[in-house]
């Protein structure tokens, strides 16, 4: 079991930060290309849920799985959105994205006086204990390559 | 009901058929005076919202467009942002309200099912589906591939399909 990659995004649509653990296969365009997919997808996926839905929506699109992947979404009222890719034997993520939203997120980049709202992230700090706390999940096991 | 819906899509991603089975909620009365918040219009022999929200009173969009959106979606992007390698399309897409199941044959033709998230057994439910329309739909002489399925045996033996699942049964050999 394995986490693939992380990103997260605020509510223009740039992201804010991407992570990558465990990738096998690139996606074979730049990454602001893939960023700028990854957003659009998920938009027109929401869009989809909320118009295909039979009941109201409190919390909305999920997540989605493949054959060979599972992705996690996770959206703050602010429009900031987390989303993580890890292999199918992951039930439900949606703690964990908002343990790493409230813990990490609001911890380290919100109430740092220097980040600037709505640019990559620069925070050494905040990289390497996101990397920590994925790399700490039960269900995250470095893959013999 | 637990399953909401059935559609199947074609190669080319238009919708060729179409089962809705959601109990509406009960609905509200509300006295609106004039001027109206909402622009309303007739849509297949309702009326419809098709502008403006007011109390949850919401617009409704053509579903055979979100199909077609949608089969793109499922295959091309989902398969090229993997981080895997030969990955599908989207199989399953889940939301707190529905669960959307996907299967797609290897002629290209896509079955979606729409139902409760608690509800188990779909993948099998999916297959079924496959089985009755190759056995009711491909197999009627009058039918052209691609085209909207209008066969009665096929919505029969659907709706007969969607009541076993639904008690969760097992589709025995010969059902």
């Amino acid at each position: 079991m394995t986490v693939h990659n992380l990103y997260i995004f605020d509510r223009n649509g740039s992201c804010l930060h991407y992570g990558e653990w465990n990738r096998k296969k690139e996606a074979g365009i730049s990454k602001d290309e893939e960023f700028k997919l990854m957003y659009g997808m998920l938009f027109s996926i929401r869009s989809f849920c909320s118009k295909m839905s039979p009941l109201d929506m409190k919390d909305g699109f999920l997540s989605f799985q493949t054959s060979k992947y599972k992705l996690h979404y996770y959206e703050t009222p602010t429009g900031i959105k987390i989303i993580m890719n890890t292999d199918l034997g992951v039930p439900n993520a949606r703690d964990i994205l908002h343990q790493i939203y409230s813990t990490l997120y609001v911890e380290y980049i919100v109430k740092n006086p220097l980040c600037v709202l709505g640019e990559q992230l620069s925070s050494d700090l905040f990289s390497t204990r996101l990397d920590l706390y994925i790399r700490a999940l039960p269900f995250f096991s470095p893959r013999a390559a | 009901m637990a399953i909401f819906s059935v559609y199947v899509v074609n190669k080319a991603g238009g919708l060729i058929y179409q089962f809705d089975n959601y109990v509406p909620r009960a609905e509200a009365e509300k006295t609106f005076s004039y001027p109206l918040d909402l622009v309303l219009k007739i849509h297949d022999e309702k009326v419809v919202v098709s502008f403006g929200q007011r109390d949850g009173i919401r617009g409704m969009s053509s579903v055979a467009t979100s199909s077609g959106v949608f089969r793109i979606l499922l295959f091309a992007i989902g398969s090229q942002l993997s981080p895997e390698v030969g990955s599908s399309g989207i199989e399953m897409l889940e939301t707190d309200m529905f669960k959307l199941h996907c299967f797609q044959t290897l002629t290209g033709i896509k079955f979606i099912v729409l139902a409760d998230p608690r509800q188990s057994g779909i993948d099998a439910l999916l297959r079924k589906i496959y089985e009755i329309y190759s056995d009711f739909a491909l197999k009627n002489p009058f039918y052209s591939l691609e085209m909207p399925i209008r066969c009665e045996l096929f919505d029969q033996n659907l709706k007969g399909a969607l009541e076993i699942a639904e008690k969760a049964g097992n589709f025995g050999p010969g059902s």
